[in-house]
């Protein structure tokens, strides 16, 4: 048994001061004794039971499934059942020294209900419905079941894994500055719908997307939702490879000049190594000779804002080069080297490869054909496994593999 | 010490000065940088964004670049480190797929290899407290920066997911700006965007949430009582110091306040004056921070 100290963040919306005010949000220490391996949500627990009856939480399963408790513990989105009370302990002593004690508070981005509890409906569930999250097929229903290659399945069943707990949303650092961003739950579930091999509606859910100016491109790449979730579907991952689905796959260029900025980016890479700025911003907002003769009015408007940036980077001495300042003039790599790299480009876009860790896994479980990894995983160390292409397969036709993970 | 250098595209580009404070820098410390002059950009998780394979390969480039030097490898831009060992991750965890990116770089007599004599990809954040460590950094300090208030600005790619930037063998990375300011003698201050997002990504698609949360963030630090930002990262010192009057105009207040590199800050310490450094060259005005280690304002 160890002691800790849960600092949780409370809030009673009935409660009033003395005068009749409504008293607001507070902080309040419980102390608890438990089984260091025990969780945050069992010292919560702890807490109304012995302490204070009124100490709200959510919770059900109490085994990280049905995705009830999430909170965020030192600041960290998480399901408290999922997190032991001596790890949290650890992390906060590890932050603030000795003495440590556990911060509990409700999830962020989202209304608070009471205590710990937050408002899932008006911020979570408002946007998974937003994204249209049910299968909408096409063409004629099969007379039995719907056929589908197996790795089709596999590379969605990572945003399955989806729990609804919120966490990632809670966590999310576009949606702080942009509450109106349609964050990460709900496009990694879109993604469960645009990556089904049964939706008839792709392109459709991917124009929707791409065009939102709260979409897809809203998303600024900070990984928050990665660590935050309990259940490995980095939904931030799913969201790029919208990106990918939308730009290189289906061409869409959307008023937000998501792909117009990708596009750009690729081709300058692929001419000059490195990154020409100045060529970034100008085909960013107006690719290509069209672009230029025919700009769109919010090209204009792009390229018109960025200009006092541009003149402060010429007086302070930022752009003042000719490289700088003339979109194009930007050094090649040295010798040859810019070659190479245009040999890369052709190879990798001839092949695509994606390899997604959380399907194909990683070390030791090396096998190239991603929907039969698991069953490689299952069945062992994958020793010597560099010609692993020609290695006997006996799970590649059998789709997940699920039933060889007994042996 | 010798070590490869990426300095990356931005520190070339819209930051001269920071790829200049770490030439100055990295002698006073000790550092031998041979640079990496034929790699490419990391492709700052756009190009992955377009095709993940093409990612991997030009990253893979660069690392048996600097694999050929025989040397562990450094970078000054958390927007390369994290680019880079998401393309490390998956090079590292199947061989088969390695082989594959590995073909592409045989024209040019290239191979990356997992480990390749330990090797390594860091940055400079993490190569000052875990290879030349604190207390040489503390031995080595000229001018402390007493009576400076800094506010940490790591920077996301540095700091997320933990799992894939080796938080498990260095948990404490994401508290080494707080360390290094520290050991400078700098008074840390705490804020709330310290670990947050400075908006840079999506700054050509919604300019108003990426600037708010640039504006957001210095605000806090203000309020905190900050004196000035650093930042190992130059793409986030677009945002925070290029762009900080756009900023100011989205969360309406004045702003006005100091973003570094972090070798600026560490080359203060190590006794550079702020014009060697390229502290003239910011937009945010670094007159206050020079001003406070003069000691013609009192802390």
């Amino acid at each position: 048994m160890a002691e800790y100290t849960l600092r949780v963040r409370r809030f009673q919306p009935e409660a009033r001061t003395p005068e009749g005010e409504p008293e607001g949000p507070y902080w309040e220490d419980f102390d608890v004794e438990l089984e260091e391996t025990l969780s945050v949500l069992d010292g919560l627990l702890q807490a109304r039971s012995d302490k204070d009856g009124s100490l709200a939480v959510r919770c059900s399963c109490r085994a990280a499934i049905c995705g009830s408790c999430g909170v965020k513990i030192n600041g960290q989105s998480a399901l408290a059942c999922k997190t032991q009370l001596q790890h949290a302990s650890d992390e906060a002593a590890r932050r603030e020294g000795d003495d440590p004690v556990i911060v509990v508070e409700p999830m962020g981005n989202m209304p608070v209900i009471k205590d710990l509890i937050t408002d899932m409906e008006s911020t979570h569930w408002t946007k998974v419905r937003r994204v249209t999250p049910w299968l909408l097929p096409g063409g004629e229903e099969p007379e039995r079941e719907n056929v589908v290659p197996p790795e089709t399945m596999i590379d969605i069943t990572q945003t399955m894994a989806c729990i609804q707990c919120g966490a990632c949303v809670s966590a999310c650092l576009a949606m702080e500055a942009d509450p109106e961003f349609i964050g990460p739950a709900a496009l990694a579930k879109a993604y469960r719908f645009v990556g089904d091999p049964r939706d008839s509606q792709r392109r459709e859910r991917l124009y929707d997307l791409a065009q939102d100016p709260h979409g897809i491109y809203d998303c600024t790449h900070c990984f928050a939702c990665i660590d935050a979730c309990p259940k490995g579907v980095a939904p931030m991952d799913q969201i790029m490879r919208l990106r990918r689905a939308a730009g290189r796959d289906e061409k869409i260029h959307d008023r937000n000049n998501g792909h117009n900025h990708e596009a750009a980016f690729v081709k300058i890479i692929e001419k000059k190594g490195t990154l020409d700025e100045s060529l970034l911003l100008q085909e960013s907002y107006a690719p290509g000779i069209k672009g230029k003769l025919i700009p769109r009015m919010d090209a204009i408007k792009g390229l018109l804002t960025s200009i006092p940036t541009a003149v402060r980077g010429i007086r302070t001495g930022k752009m003042r080069s000719l490289s700088k300042l003339i979109p194009g003039v930007h050094p090649k790599l040295p010798g040859d080297a810019q070659d190479h790299v245009r040999r890369i480009y052709a190879h990798a876009e001839e092949h695509h490869e994606e390899l997604n860790l959380y399907v194909a896994g990683e070390e030791g479980d090396e096998s190239p054909d991603l929907p039969s990894s698991p069953a490689a995983a299952a069945a062992g160390s994958g020793e010597g496994t560099d010609a692993a292409g020609e290695e006997p397969d006996t799970g590649a036709e059998e789709g997940t593999g699920a039933e060889e993970e007994t042996s | 010490m010798k070590l490869a250098y990426w300095p990356g595209c931005v520190s070339r580009g819209f930051t001269p000065e920071l790829h200049g404070s770490m030439a100055l820098v990295a002698e006073r410390l000790g550092i031998e940088l041979v640079t990496l002059d034929r790699a490419n950009c990391c492709g700052a998780g756009v190009i992955a964004e377009h095709n993940q394979e093409l990612a991997d390969t030009l990253n893979a480039r660069t690392f048996a670049l600097a694999q050929s030097t025989g040397l562990a490898m450094m970078n000054i831009c958390s927007t390369c480190q994290g680019a880079q060992s998401e393309c490390k991750q998956r090079l590292d965890a199947d061989s088969a797929y390695r082989a594959h990116i590995n073909e592409a770089l045989s024209a040019e007599g290239l191979e990356y290899e997992r480990d390749k004599d330990g090797f390594t990809n860091k940055n400079f954040l993490w190569v000052l407290v875990e290879d030349i460590g604190l207390d040489k950094v503390r031995e080595l300090v000229k001018r402390p920066l007493t009576g400076l208030s800094v506010g940490p600005f790591y920077g996301c790619y540095i700091l997320r997911p933990k799992h894939r930037l080796g938080y498990e063998e260095n948990p404490d990375r994401d508290l080494y700006l707080e360390q290094v300011i520290d050991a400078l003698g700098g008074q840390v201050v705490e804020y709330d965007g310290a670990r947050k997002c400075c908006g840079f990504p999506i700054v050509t698609m919604n300019r108003e949430t990426s600037l708010r949360q640039a504006g957001t963030h210095l605000g806090d630090a203000l309020d905190s009582g900050a004196d000035c930002l650093v930042t190992p990262c130059p793409l986030c010192h677009l945002n925070l110091d290029m762009q900080q009057p756009e900023a100011a105009k989205i969360v309406g207040r004045d702003l006005g306040i100091a973003v570094l590199h972090l070798p600026q800050l560490v080359g203060l310490a190590l006794g550079f004056e702020p014009r060697q450094l390229g502290m003239n060259t910011h937009v945010a005005s670094t007159e206050w921070v020079a001003q406070r280690l003069a000691g013609t304002v009192p802390a």
